[in-house]
């Protein structure tokens, strides 16, 4: 009887039960969660809805129109954090677990206080930290920072992009000898990253350049607009956040200085930094890696199977297709996109946050892949590497015409080659304080 | 020469626009000794309702009149929620209820209006006006304009009014009010009433300024030294608090900054009151407090 009771047949028997219950529960498990650090209320509230909004109604097209990824399903949670960088931290600790057995793939925080005091734990807990368009500008180098993507355009990136457009429009980079540059800058670490390389391109090309700093939050700037106005430049670049971007345009019209003069960068982009300032507005150019409009396929997807099944994340649908909203629809696009390529290698199943970064460090978004994805002209080619965190380090720009962005040039890029060594030599000083074994690029696949 | 008489001048009407929060905050701590913090709030709860209205179709006048009727509706619920209940209690407890009212009108300003900016005008051009080879700001004369009519009807209210009378009885002594039967709550609750009104005239300008927006809150940081150097229970003070505040900032910006650093636009009005704490700690125009122990 004992011999009965160990049958191979009845043990076979068990055993597939057994597998069929865990497929059971791997396939309730059969979701890929993002872990969302969000700020729908406080001071950069704004940013926060519009982003997260946008992401999120890209996840649910995802799963309304395609079924998921390859059948593993997105699923997301939020946590609020007001933009406080001790409430993100808190978020991080309590979402990267995952959610009911789905793991966690990436954190985007849109933070550049919650992205540096999340670095170093996302590196530990070995889940990809994701700061498009912001975030440390040595970040790109993926040797030494191996979980942290500042994917399509890092600081350093983007100013010189914007030098390169100036220097387009004086007519070539020679032409820019003498010439004068303010940067009005937010008084922050953010506001202060790229003075070296500024200080860098105007002795490469001979301009002057002087940067001024407006103290948080940038609620006064007659003094600085002053000071601009003595100084007579050509070009302000406007490095502002949150209300110093419509101050600044608003003090820059009462001292007389040209709005098509000033140049905002990507903080500085969006219609909740140009709208405020009424007319004083109209003519202001910014750089963009994500035009407003809601004339691309993949938005017309969105509203068509999202927001018009009244599922929309937005709470005003007059928002839809804006600046920040759209910057989350490309980040949904890209965090996607790594978990499409991740499970090309290690299954059509939810993967670890290792296996995702994988999958953004092997990111290559071409003109084709643009077109499948419906986001020609809404997102810019990239191509990611072990090396390479960032991918893209191009620009548009566009101008403001009192009641919205225009798009008024192709595809900028920046220097990328001058500053690569800068960047790597960045990355180095930080290996070496932390002691960090920096991965041989070359070795890996 | 021109150049400083513009930096000075700008800065003497920029002081103009953080008198207008400060008053708010000396109507209230004139009347009943609570240093309201909620006055930052107030402001971004009257522009974020005005702007919203105006934006649902309501004409300038009855979102006004709209605006004005929910920030009576507001004071009134802040004196019979909170501060009724609150009589007598130290100093520190009226305060830390204010931090708290604080909060929960922000919340509940995102949560009525959502978190979106909003543009504002008034149809006042924000345009350069030469003067004598001086630039000024037109908006900021139509703002000096504005808080000069502010004082000049609360100086009214106080002076030549049956209320203005029982509030100035209140601030004087609270005691001696109550037993000629002047009512307590109801003064309190038309001097936030009237710190409402305040609000709302402060968040019109500096929402047409800045942008309608969260930020809006945090101009409170700016009305502190103000009312610091100015004395927290003159009216007058907080308009020459403004003023010594608006143009020393500047100044020290324009001439300092470059020979310390950029950047102290934020701290150094905290600076100067500070050194007048040292040598004058009830300001320019604050009654000193003389207790007998």
């Amino acid at each position: 009887m004992t011999a009965s009771r160990f049958s191979p047949r009845r043990l076979a028997a068990t055993f597939s039960l057994g597998l069929a219950l865990a497929s059971g529960a791997a396939f309730a498990a059969n979701e890929q969660y993002f872990p969302l650090q969000s700020y729908r209320v406080g001071p950069y509230a704004a940013g926060g809805t519009g982003f997260f909004g946008g992401f999120i109604d890209y996840m649910q097209l995802i799963n309304a129109r395609d079924g998921g990824v390859n059948g593993v399903k997105l699923t997301w949670s939020e946590c609020e954090t007001e933009y406080v960088v001790e409430k993100g931290v808190e978020c991080y600790e309590r979402l990267k677990k995952g959610l009911n057995g789905a793991p966690a793939a990436a954190t985007n925080p849109l933070s550049v206080g919650i992205a540096y005091a999340t670095l170093e734990r996302s590196t530990a807990d070995k889940i990809p930290l994701i700061t498009i368009n912001h975030g440390r500008t040595d970040s790109t180098d993926g040797s030494v920072f191996p979980y942290v993507f500042p994917l399509q355009l890092n600081p350093y990136s983007e100013v010189s992009a914007i030098v390169n457009y100036i220097g387009q429009k004086a007519g070539g980079l020679d032409k820019l000898k003498g010439k004068k540059i303010v940067t009005l800058y937010h008084g922050s670490p953010y506001g202060k990253e790229t003075i070296p390389i500024l200080d860098i391109l105007a002795k490469k090309y001979g301009f002057s350049v002087t940067h001024i700093e407006v103290p948080h939050p940038g609620t006064e700037q007659q003094s600085q607009w002053l000071n601009i106005r003595r100084i007579k430049p050509e070009w302000v670049i406007l490095r502002g956040w949150g209300v110093m971007n419509p101050v600044a345009l608003k003090t820059a019209a009462k001292t007389g200085f040209p709005a098509d003069r000033v140049i905002g960068n990507i903080w500085s982009n969006s219609e909740d930094d140009a709208a405020p300032a009424g007319d004083a507005a109209k003519g202001f150019i910014s750089i963009t890696t994500h035009p407003a409009g809601t004339d691309f396929p993949v938005l017309k997807d969105i509203d068509k199977q999202v927001v018009k099944a009244g599922k929309g994340n937005l709470q005003d649908p007059k928002r839809f297709g804006n600046v920040y909203y759209n910057l989350g629809v490309v980040n949904g696009i890209l965090n996607v996109e790594a978990v499409r390529i991740a499970q090309a290698k290690f299954g059509k199943r939810p993967l670890s946050g290792e296996e995702v970064r994988w999958g953004f460090e092997h990111l290559n978004i071409d003109n084709k892949r643009l077109q499948e994805l419906g986001a020609v002209g809404l997102v810019q080619n990239l191509k990611l590497s072990c090396a390479d965190h960032e991918g893209g380090g191009a620009v548009r720009f566009q101008q403001w015409d009192g009641a919205r962005w225009k798009v008024i040039s192709d595809w900028v890029q920046a220097d990328r080659a001058l500053l690569r060594p800068i960047i790597e030599k960045s990355a180095a000083a930080y290996a070496k304080e932390k002691g960090i074994t920096p991965r041989n690029c070359a070795k890996e696949g | 020469m021109d150049f400083f008489l513009e930096v000075l001048i700008g800065g003497l009407l920029a002081g103009v626009m953080y008198s207008m929060v400060a008053i708010g905050f000396v109507l209230i701590f004139k009347a009943s000794g609570v240093f309201n913090f909620a006055q930052g709030s107030m402001v971004l709860f009257a522009a974020l309702t005005f702007v919203s209205l105006l934006e649902r179709g309501f004409a300038f006048w009855s979102a006004f009149a709209a605006t004005l009727a929910s920030m009576l509706v507001l004071a009134w619920a802040i004196e019979r929620g909170v501060l009724r209940h609150l009589v007598n209690r130290p100093p520190i407890t009226l305060f830390m209820a204010t931090l708290g009212v604080s909060f929960i009108i922000e919340g509940l300003a995102q949560l009525l209006w959502g978190a979106q900016v909003h543009g504002l005008e008034l149809g006042i051009k924000d345009e350069p006006l030469e003067f004598g080879g001086v630039l000024l700001s037109s908006f900021d004369l139509f703002a000096a304009g504005t808080a000069a009519a502010l004082v000049l009807a609360l100086s009214l209210l106080f002076s030549r009014t049956r209320i203005g009378l029982s509030l100035r009885a209140v601030a004087d002594d609270p005691l001696a009010a109550l037993s000629v039967g002047i009512r307590l709550q109801r003064i309190w609750g038309v001097v936030w009433a009237v710190a409402g009104f305040v609000s709302l005239v402060a968040g019109l300008l500096w929402g047409a300024r800045l942008g309608v927006q969260f930020s809006l809150s945090l101009v409170v940081l700016k009305a502190l030294p103000v009312l610091i150097i100015g004395g927290f229970s003159s009216i007058g003070g907080a308009i020459v608090g403004g003023l010594i505040v608006g143009a020393s900032e500047k100044l020290a910006e324009v001439y300092v900054g470059p020979l310390i650093g950029d950047g102290l636009e934020n701290w150094f009005p905290y600076v100067l009151a500070l050194l007048f704490l040292l040598v004058r700690p009830a300001g320019l125009f604050g009654e000193r407090a003389i207790e007998r122990v």
